[in-house]
């Protein structure tokens, strides 16, 4: 189960990147896959709907948000517990 | 070239229903933002916003009117009633036909939409009323007051996102200077605060969920307005010859694109157009007391905004004040530019600098003297308002005391 949450947010980023999904790193960073501050609201905006999850983020202030986006596996480990809250509740 | 004057103001936005209370408001650094009423509202992750409240349309207008007043409208002919009475103009023969009226306005009648969108598809209905489109188109509200008034010279609506009013009060100065009309009511309006307006400024994540602190460094995002302000432009030997009191005069304008982005601002421009607007006004960077600053309260806006400024005025930067007003109305969009143009108006008329309220802690990236919480007694000569629109549209003006 956490892999497909993982291979479905490599997929969203990887569509936002313009690449295939096998080139996307789980170390890379968004700015390193050529991803700007709106790609990543619309990114932001697809795990969303593909998970059915809230996800806490402030473009303002994105090192101050929940939502880690420093790495693509920062990214997914962030996704993989807002999946878990949102089962659990 | 003509000489460009302001004889008539007039205001509703969420500070208050008149210039006098919301100047007194903005004197004060009251704040206007508050908990949002609407319908829905529990669905909305953004809650706050600048909003007209007490605000009974049926008290002012007839049931004819409503059924083709959007808010918008509405809220444009009371601050064009109360501007228009100020300048104590009445148009007629061949004033009525060199005098015009040029808006600001971005999302034209949004609760209109809003409310239409409901009926057809969440009710279901297959019928609207048939003044849904002229109700909401957004030339709606310069249309009006042109009847209303009986302006026939030149009339429109500019709408250009955040820079609308600025834009569309440019376009009024340059009618005047250039000859082309005599009297121009101008300004701006906007009312998105409807349940689809906020929901879509919910999306680009860059809304604040408590309060809009421009230049603070624990700024968090805008937070949206709603209401509109109006001015009467006028040729200077005009309103001299009828011993009109005059609030301000208009000396410069300028408007430029960045190309570039359709959301970030691009520092070199704004600079670029705050230089160009000195220039239009024939006035060095050092006579400029005070910048009425766009200061939206966003991480981009007001970085960009203070290198922006630190550029065009060099040493100066650091002896201006600069501030932004929509801590406390909020940003009304489309008609932001207007509102902001009373705080130009109390600076020059009155030596009162209107403060940016929210201001809690400082940051190096905005380290200019930005009136911070408390308004200001300093006489100032020369002031701009600035704009800079999503979009990458950019527009300046300049005016002087008289």
């Amino acid at each position: 189960m956490p892999d497909s949450i993982k291979d479905k947010v490599i997929a969203i980023i990887a569509e936002q990147a313009v690449l295939e999904p096998s080139d996307v790193a789980t170390t890379s960073t968004l700015e390193d896959l050529g991803i700007d501050s709106l790609g990543l609201v619309e990114s932001i905006f697809a795990i969303e709907e593909a998970f059915d999850i809230q996800v806490p983020f402030n473009a303002n202030a994105p090192q101050e948000s929940d939502f880690d986006i420093s790495s693509v596996a920062s990214i997914v480990t962030a996704v993989e517990g807002l999946v878990r809250e949102q089962t659990a509740s | 070239m003509k000489r460009v004057v302001i004889t008539g103001q007039g205001t509703i936005n969420s500070l208050g229903t008149s210039v006098a209370q919301t100047q007194e408001a903005m004197r004060e650094g009251r704040c206007g933002i508050g908990p949002l009423e609407m319908r829905d509202v529990d669905r909305l992750s953004i809650q706050i916003g600048g909003q007209v409240k007490g605000y009974d349309p049926e008290a002012v207008f007839n049931r004819q009117q409503i059924v083709l007043y959007d808010r918008f409208t509405q809220f444009t002919l009371l601050s064009a009633r109360e501007a228009i009475a100020q300048s104590g103009l009445t148009f007629v023969g061949d004033l009525a036909a060199r005098s015009g009226v040029v808006l600001g306005n971005s999302g034209g009648g949004m609760n209109t939409l809003d409310d239409n969108y409901r009926t057809v598809y969440e009710d279901g209905k297959n019928r609207v009323h048939p003044f849904v489109v002229p109700k909401l188109m957004n030339n709606a509200a310069a249309s009006h007051v042109s009847m209303e008034f009986n302006l026939k010279g030149p009339t429109f609506t500019v709408a250009t996102a955040c820079a609308s009013s600025n834009h569309a009060m440019g376009q009024a100065f340059m009618f005047i200077r250039s000859g082309m009309a005599e009297v121009m009511v101008t300004g701006g309006s906007e009312s998105m605060l409807c349940f689809g307006g906020v929901k879509a400024w919910e999306g680009l994540r860059v809304m604040s969920k408590d309060a809009c602190r421009p230049f603070s460094a624990n700024r968090n995002g805008m937070v949206q307005g709603e209401g509109a302000a109006v001015f009467v432009f006028e040729e200077y030997e005009h309103a001299k010859a009828r011993r009109a009191d005059i609030i301000a005069e208009v000396i410069g304008f300028a408007m430029t694109s960045d190309a570039a982005d359709i959301v970030m601002p691009s520092k070199q421009n704004a600079a670029r157009t705050m230089t160009l607007a000195m220039q239009d006004a024939r006035i060095n960077p050092e006579e400029v007391g005070y910048i009425n600053a766009h200061g939206t309260g966003t991480a981009a806006n007001d970085k960009t905004e203070c290198a922006a400024v630190a550029d065009a005025f060099g040493h100066h930067a650091n002896d201006l004040m600069i501030s932004s007003t929509k801590s406390m109305h909020g940003h009304l969009i489309g008609g932001t530019g207007a509102v902001e143009l009373l705080a130009c108006t109390m600076a020059l008329r009155d030596g009162i600098i209107a403060p940016t309220i929210g201001y809690e802690e400082a940051d190096p990236e905005c380290a200019l003297d930005v009136v911070p919480n408390v308004a200001r007694e300093v006489e100032v000569d020369v002031v701009l308002s600035n704009a800079f629109a999503f979009g990458g549209l950019n527009a300046v003006l300049a005016l002087r005391r008289i």
